[in-house]
């Protein structure tokens, strides 16, 4: 007995082991990355810089600021995002509170038009012949309407409202005189709070991230996604590992230190924004598993 | 019915963007059947048929990118797919709430990221001549030589994959958890006065207990077997590993939008699609004939 007690000791402080490593490699990249950012040039070239910064120097935020590519593409990004999420939310429950009433006729075959298109797609090729014709190659708007309106945060929202909108609340209501949109704005809406803010924040999520839309659709540097921006610079470099030393001399601070420094003025929205919204994910998902 | 005309007038708008956007999109895949010029559009490129599909099919390109698509999305399963069953395991075993629910939040951090961002990390710390990795072996000695981890083949796709496991690790854990949560106290309980260990209840009641969610999640991503993610490949691919980066998603960018070839990138869109969506019903039928829920 004494000995199984000793043992199962042992087995809890190894299991506390791993996730602290793990949780290790989650963290560390970010705090090296910080601590890059803003080293002294020479010793990120001297291999130095790990965990700590090693002397300082902001030059590098400097030239970012200056250069002002960067925190045009980021204000830029964040109007897209913005605007992207309020419309994106306002059409999910457009679409989710009629057909989460099954009273509705016809909701059946609307829902399965709806989610037809999350199973198959068209691809990319038609949709950018389609995005040409629509005149939308170009603008910012190819970033924000064909995506507001997915299938799957409508087969959330829907589920959402199913189980937590009774019938009867909705019939009561009814009985006393409100009229649908008097129902749906009295009473759903503020009844809804936790999933309208899981929606919102899986839209903006998802819009914030992805960038494959910029590469695809759009030509005009000033109208591309941060993220894009971002993966081009490290990108580029990392074709040509070594850049020629007569190339980084012209600049003050390192490319090295610059990357370092990108990352983390992209990252940090997130960064800062994220233990904040991540319980309203799980729910999200946790919604999500149920079936709709 | 007269009772929801507004509701009714909801719909227009979503019911509107889905048309115009992804019905609309449809008729697009009719080029996969004709020699489409650009400058001609759809009235004077020419019907072939299914010439197209032919000459797809004998493209050695294609060969490369689909055979490359279907062995990652393998190694995938093999690799990533596991590892959030153990972490919930773990995870499930602390003691301390708080400890439990700080390190969920930091290891749930990479699913908020961009490929960009983590592509971009991927860089900073494996390059060859700066990476980080590299920088500590070297200085430390415990490896002569730097280790090129992304430009060459096979350690490409190793760090890959083992950067998607960083990725979706925390995040896939948290449906494993939720399931382990809806486990019956009483089983354990009954388990610890019949002196079952931990091991032992791990084994005989937890792995059970989430079996059905195990299940249902390995035969959806089954289902994801033809998919192929342009994001996460363009973010971490370079011009050295061409040979493992190319994949269907880059196949259809680079034949289609980067060189014209339109036609041909929507055959090879056209026949994702259909087996993809063949792939999806055909797992759902399996999983509604083993008794589980299915997801359609």
């Amino acid at each position: 007995m004494w000995y199984n007690r000793r043992k199962s000791i042992i087995a809890d402080y190894i299991m506390v082991l791993i996730i602290i490593l793990l949780c290790s490699i989650c963290l560390l990249p970010f705090i090296h990355l910080a601590s890059k950012s803003i080293s002294d040039n020479s010793f990120v070239l001297a291999k130095k810089v790990y965990f700590l910064p090693k002397g300082f120097n902001l030059e590098a935020y400097i030239a970012i600021f200056k250069d002002g590519q960067l925190t045009h593409s980021m204000l830029y990004s964040v109007l897209v995002t913005a605007v992207f999420t309020v419309l994106g939310s306002i059409t999910t429950v457009m679409a989710a509170w009629p057909l989460s009433r099954r009273r509705l006729k016809g909701r059946i075959v609307f829902t399965f038009i709806i989610m037809f298109t999350m199973y198959f797609g068209a691809g990319l090729i038609p949709t950018y012949l389609l995005y040409n014709k629509l005149k939308m190659l170009n603008t910012m708007w190819v970033l924000i309407l064909p995506l507001i309106f997915a299938p799957y945060n409508f087969l959330i929202m829907k589920t959402y409202f199913q189980s937590m909108i009774p019938d009867s609340l909705e019939e009561s209501a009814y009985i006393d005189g409100a009229s649908n949109t008097t129902i749906l704005i009295r009473i759903v809406l503020p009844l809804s709070k936790p999933i309208l803010a899981t929606i919102a924040l899986f839209l903006a999520v998802g819009r914030w991230n992805a960038y494959e839309d910029s590469k695809f659709f759009i030509t005009k540097k000033s109208l591309h996604m941060i993220q894009y921006l971002l993966s081009m610079m490290v990108l580029s470099a990392s074709e040509a590992e070594k850049i020629s030393i007569s190339e980084a001399s012209l600049v003050t601070t390192t490319p090295e230190v610059i990357h370092a420094a990108a990352i983390m003025f992209v990252s940090i929205p997130v960064l800062c924004a994220y233990p904040f919204v991540q319980k309203y994910f799980v729910k999200g998902i946790m919604i999500g598993a149920i079936k709709g | 019915m007269k009772r929801d005309w507004d509701l009714y007038l909801l719909l227009i708008v979503p019911l509107f963007l889905t048309i115009l956007f992804k019905y609309g999109a449809y008729p697009g895949l009719r080029i996969a059947f004709m020699n489409y010029l650009p400058a001609k559009g759809y009235a004077g490129s020419e019907w072939v048929g299914f010439e197209t599909f032919q000459k797809v099919f004998k493209d050695r390109d294609f060969h490369v990118a689909l055979r490359n698509s279907l062995l990652f999305n393998f190694a995938e399963v093999i690799v990533s797919f596991p590892m959030p069953i153990i972490l919930a395991l773990i995870l499930n075993e602390l003691k301390v709430p708080r400890f439990k629910k700080v390190s969920q939040t930091i290891l749930y951090l990479p699913h908020f990221l961009s490929w960009a961002i983590i592509g971009s990390i991927t860089y900073t710390l494996f390059r060859t001549e700066t990476g980080l990795v590299n920088n500590m072996l070297v200085n430390f000695g415990l490896a002569e030589n730097r280790i090129p981890f992304l430009t060459e083949n096979l350690n490409w796709a190793i760090t890959y994959l083992l950067v998607g496991v960083w990725a979706g690790m925390g995040w896939g854990s948290i449906v494993y958890l939720a399931a382990i949560s809806s486990i019956n106290v009483e089983l354990y309980e009954a388990a610890m006065i019949d002196g079952a260990g931990r091991w032992k209840r791990m084994w005989y009641i937890t792995l059970p207990g989430i079996k059905p969610t195990i299940i249902t999640l390995l035969i959806m991503t089954l289902g994801r077997l033809m998919g192929s993610n342009y994001e996460r490949l363009h973010a971490m691919g370079n011009v050295n590993v061409k040979g493992v980066q190319y994949q269907l998603a880059i196949y259809i960018y680079e034949k289609g939008l980067a060189s014209g070839g339109f036609s041909r990138a929507a055959a090879v869109g056209l026949f994702q699609s259909i087996v993809g969506l063949l792939l999806v019903l055909a797992s759902d039928k399996f999983a509604k004939a083993l008794g589980e829920e299915g997801m359609i």
